[in-house]
C-alpha cells in the first residue's frame, strides 16, 4: 500500500493526515467486510496514482471550469452584512462562497466529478452512490450521463418524499433511484443500503461515496476533491482585501462542504473554523442530528468517528429538517478537529434553519438549501461577538430550489 | 468447555465435516432462542454461531437484517444475548461463536465484553467489520479472556491477504463463498473450490464456508470440495422466523438434520 502524505509536512501536522492506516488521530479506519478491503486498496492506489497525473488533472480542471462553471464567486453579502452591523455602524464583513451556482446546484458535484474521473481510469462501468438531500445523487447521476456509466442512487423513502424533484432530476438524468425502506429511511440507511451493493458488485461497480465520512481513502479523497472550495477562497480573499479570512463557516453533515472550505487553511491559526450541524426540533429532544456535539466515539459505514449512539452501541435515528444533515455520523476529521480544539462545532434548529433561509432570500435574493441555511442561521449568535471588520466567508454550499416545496408546507407567506 | 479449536481436531479424527448453524438471538423471541441454541445442539450442530442484533448489519442481506430489527424491537440487546447463551451453557455442548458487529463491543469497552463474553460461556467472535488491519485491539484481550477469534476471507481477498488472514485466524477461517452479503442463494460459486484449495495449501488451520449456503445439496457439494465446517444462516433464520414460534423451532430443526445428514458420512445415520 502505498502512504504518501498528501501535502507536504508542516508544524502543526493537520494537513498530512490521514496516516497511511487512513486515521486522523483515533479516527478513521477501514472498519469493512473483506470483501471491500481490496476495493479500498485499489482505490487508493488509483487515486495517489492520478491524483496529480498531468491527464488527470487536466481533465478534471478543464471540466471543472467547463461543465461545473468554476471558480464559484467569493460574494459580498452586502444587506446581510448592513443587517448585523450595530448601531454604531461596526460589525463583521460577511461573504459567500457561492458553491450553489455551481451546475446541480451544489458542491456535490466537485466531488462527484473527481470520483468518476477515477472510476473510468479504473474501468469501472458501474457507478451506485447514496444520497440525502439528493443534491449528490443528482451530482452522481449527472457525471454518469456526462460519462455514459451506469448509475443506481440509493435514496431512503422518506428523503425521496421531501426532496422530490432531485428524484425526478435524477431519474430524468438516466439513473435508477433505489428506494430505501429500512430504519427511518433516510441518509444512513441509504447509506447502508449502498455500502451492501458495493459488497455484492465490488469487481465491476464504484461507489462515489458522497461526503467525507466512511472508510479510508473516502474521508481524504472526497476532502481533495472538495479542497477547490479552499483553494479559491484563499486566492480571491487575496484579490478582494490582501488577506486571510478570519472566520469560515459551513454546515456539517457528514461535512464535505465544510472539510472542503476549511482545508486549505487547516495551517493557517488566525482562522476560526466554525461548523453548524443540525439540532433538529433542539438537543433536548432526542430528535437532532448533532453528531459531534452530543454523540460518543463509535464506528458506522465504516469510520470511527463521534456517532449518536444509545447505551448498547446501536446507532440512532437522526432528526433533521434538511435531508442532507440527517444523519447520525459525521467524518472522522471533523471529530479530529474537533478534538484537537482546531474547528469549532456548534448546532441549529430546524426553526432557526427555516428563518435564516427566509432571510436569506430577503435580504440578497439568493435562496439556500435547507443544509447551508443551518450555517447562515449561526450568524445570529456569531456577529454580536465579532470585532469590526471581521471578515466571515460562509460556505453557500447549496441551493434551495429543492427545498422549496417542503418549506412551503412549513412557511405561511403573504 | 470445548474450544473450538478442539472441536476441529475431534471431528478432523473422525473425517467429519462440521455443520455451523446461526440463529439471530432473540427472534422471534429468547424463549425460543434458548429452546433453538439446545435443539440445535441435539440434532446435528457442532458448533453454533449466536448474531448479535445490530442496527446497522452491513454485511448482512433482508433475512437477517429483518430478524435483527425484529429482535431489538423487542428490546434485545448484547447483555440479554449473553444472558441467554449462559442459560443454556451447560446443556449445550457445542462450542458458540458470537457474532457482532464492531460497535457494540467498542461501547461496552474490549476488555469489559471479553470477560463478559467468556463468562457466558461463548467461545469464539466474528466480528465482520473488523479486518484484518482493524483486528490487534481485540485480538490481544480476546485471545487473553480464552476466546478464537474467527477472521473471514473473501472472494475478493488476494493471495497474500488471505495468507496474513489465515496466519492470524483462531479456531477456524471462514470463506465467505460469495462476493455479497449473507443470503440465500440459489448456488454455489465454483470459485469457491479454488479458494478452498487455494487456502488449503497454506494452512492446517480448519476452513468453514458461509454466507449463501441453505440446503443440503450446497452442504453436500461445499464438503466435497474440501471444507471442514460449513455455516449455514439466513435459511434457519427464515425457518426460525416463519409461523408461530414451535412450527419455526420444528421446521429448523428438520433443517438441521437434513443438513447434517448431508454432510455425515455415506453409510452412517444421525445419532
Amino acid at each position: 500500500m502505498i502512504s504518501t502524505p498528501l501535502t507536504p509536512l508542516s508544524p502543526t501536522g493537520f494537513t498530512q493526515l490521514p496516516d497511511s492506516h487512513g486515521r486522523f488521530g483515533r479516527f478513521g479506519g477501514k472498519y469493512v467486510p473483506e470483501t471491500l478491503m481490496p476495493a479500498l486498496a485499489e482505490l487508493e492506489t488509483a487515486y495517489y496514482l492520478y491524483r496529480s497525473h498531468p491527464d488527470f488533472v487536466a481533465e478534471l480542471q478543464q471540466l471543472l471550469r467547463d461543465y461545473v462553471g468554476r471558480a464559484t464567486p467569493l460574494y459580498f453579502a452586502e444587506r446581510l452584512t448592513h443587517y448585523y452591523q450595530r448601531p454604531d455602524g461596526t460589525g463583521p464583513q460577511i461573504y459567500l462562497k457561492r458553491e450553489d451556482l455551481n451546475h446541480t446546484g451544489a458542491h456535490k458535484i466537485n466531488n462527484a466529478l473527481g470520483q468518476v474521473l477515477l472510476a473510468k481510469r479504473m474501468g469501472k462501468q458501474r457507478i451506485i452512490a447514496e444520497t440525502g438531500a439528493g443534491q449528490h445523487g443528482v451530482a452522481t447521476a449527472t457525471v454518469c450521463a456526462r460519462f455514459g456509466l451506469d448509475c443506481v442512487i440509493y435514496m431512503g423513502i422518506h428523503d425521496m418524499e421531501r426532496q422530490a424533484l432531485n428524484v425526478f432530476r435524477m431519474r430524468l438524468m438516466g439513473a435508477r433511484v433505489h428506494p430505501v425502506e429500512a430504519g427511518t429511511g433516510t441518509l444512513k440507511d441509504a447509506t447502508s443500503e449502498a455500502i451492501r451493493d458495493w459488497v455484492t458488485n465490488v469487481e465491476t461497480t464504484h461507489y462515489i461515496l458522497g461526503s467525507v465520512a466512511g472508510p479510508h481513502p473516502y474521508p481524504m479523497i472526497v476532502r481533495d476533491f472538495q479542497a477547490v472550495i479552499g483553494k479559491e477562497t484563499r486566492q480571491q480573499c487575496l484579490e478582494k482585501w490582501g488577506g486571510l479570512p478570519d472566520i469560515l463557516l459551513a454546515c456539517v453533515g457528514g461535512g464535505s462542504n465544510a472539510m472542503g472550505l476549511f482545508h486549505e487553511f487547516i495551517e493557517e491559526p488566525t482562522v476560526r473554523l466554525i461548523g453548524i450541524e443540525a439540532a433538529g426540533e433542539g438537543v433536548m429532544t432526542h430528535k437532532h442530528a448533532a453528531t459531534l456535539t452530543l454523540g460518543r466515539i463509535g464506528v458506522l459505514h465504516g469510520a470511527m468517528s463521534y456517532l449518536l449512539q444509545d447505551n448498547h452501541g446501536q446507532v440512532l435515528e437522526a432528526h433533521s429538517i434538511s435531508a442532507g444533515l440527517d444523519y447520525p455520523g459525521v467524518g472522522p476529521e471533523h471529530s479530529y478537529l474537533k478534538d484537537a480544539g482546531r474547528a469549532e462545532y456548534y448546532s441549529i434548529t430546524d426553526d432557526q434553519a427555516l428563518a435564516a433561509l427566509q432571510q436569506l432570500s430577503q435580504l440578497e435574493g439568493i435562496i439556500p438549501a435547507l443544509e447551508t441555511s443551518h450555517g447562515i442561521a449561526y450568524l445570529e449568535t456569531l456577529c454580536p461577538t465579532l470585532a469590526d471588520g471581521t471578515k466571515v466567508v460562509i460556505n453557500c454550499s447549496g441551493r434551495g430550489d429543492k427545498d422549496v416545496q417542503a418549506v412551503s408546507q412549513r412557511l405561511q407567506l403573504y | 468447555m470445548t474450544s473450538i479449536s478442539h472441536c476441529f481436531t475431534t471431528l478432523r479424527q473422525q473425517g467429519q465435516c462440521a455443520l455451523i448453524p446461526f440463529i439471530t438471538a432473540g427472534d422471534p423471541d429468547m424463549e425460543t432462542t434458548a429452546a433453538a441454541l439446545q435443539a440445535l445442539d441435539a440434532n446435528g450442530a457442532d458448533i453454533i454461531e449466536v448474531g448479535v442484533p445490530y442496527s446497522d448489519p452491513l454485511a448482512d442481506g433482508p433475512v437477517i437484517q429483518a430478524a435483527a430489527t425484529r429482535a431489538l424491537q423487542k428490546g434485545v440487546q448484547l447483555d440479554q444475548v449473553l444472558a441467554v447463551i449462559q442459560s443454556v451453557r451447560a446443556q449445550v455442548k457445542a462450542p458458540i461463536v458470537l457474532f457482532t458487529y464492531y460497535n457494540p463491543i467498542l461501547n461496552r469497552g474490549i476488555d469489559t465484553f471479553v470477560n463478559q463474553a467468556t463468562m457466558a460461556g461463548v467461545q469464539g467472535l466474528v466480528v465482520p467489520d473488523l479486518p484484518l488491519e482493524e483486528m490487534d485491539v481485540l485480538l490481544k484481550p480476546a485471545t487473553a479472556a480464552g476466546l478464537e477469534v474467527v477472521l473471514l476471507v473473501a472472494p475478493t481477498s488476494s493471495s497474500h491477504r488471505i495468507a496474513a488472514i489465515a496466519r492470524q485466524s483462531q479456531g477456524f477461517i471462514y470463506l465467505v463463498s460469495v462476493t455479497g452479503v449473507t443470503g440465500v442463494r440459489s448456488q454455489i460459486q465454483n470459485r469457491v473450490k479454488d479458494l478452498l484449495s487455494e487456502i488449503r495449501h497454506m494452512t492446517q488451520k480448519p476452513i468453514g464456508v458461509g454466507f449463501g449456503i441453505s440446503d443440503p445439496e450446497q452442504a453436500r457439494q461445499v464438503k466435497q470440495w474440501g471444507a471442514d465446517a460449513v455455516i449455514v444462516g439466513s435459511a434457519l433464520v427464515k425457518r426460525l422466523a416463519t409461523g408461530s414460534p414451535s412450527e419455526g423451532l420444528q421446521s429448523t430443526i428438520d433443517l438441521c438434520r437434513q443438513l447434517k445428514q448431508a454432510l455425515i458420512n455415506s453409510g452412517e445415520d444421525l445419532p
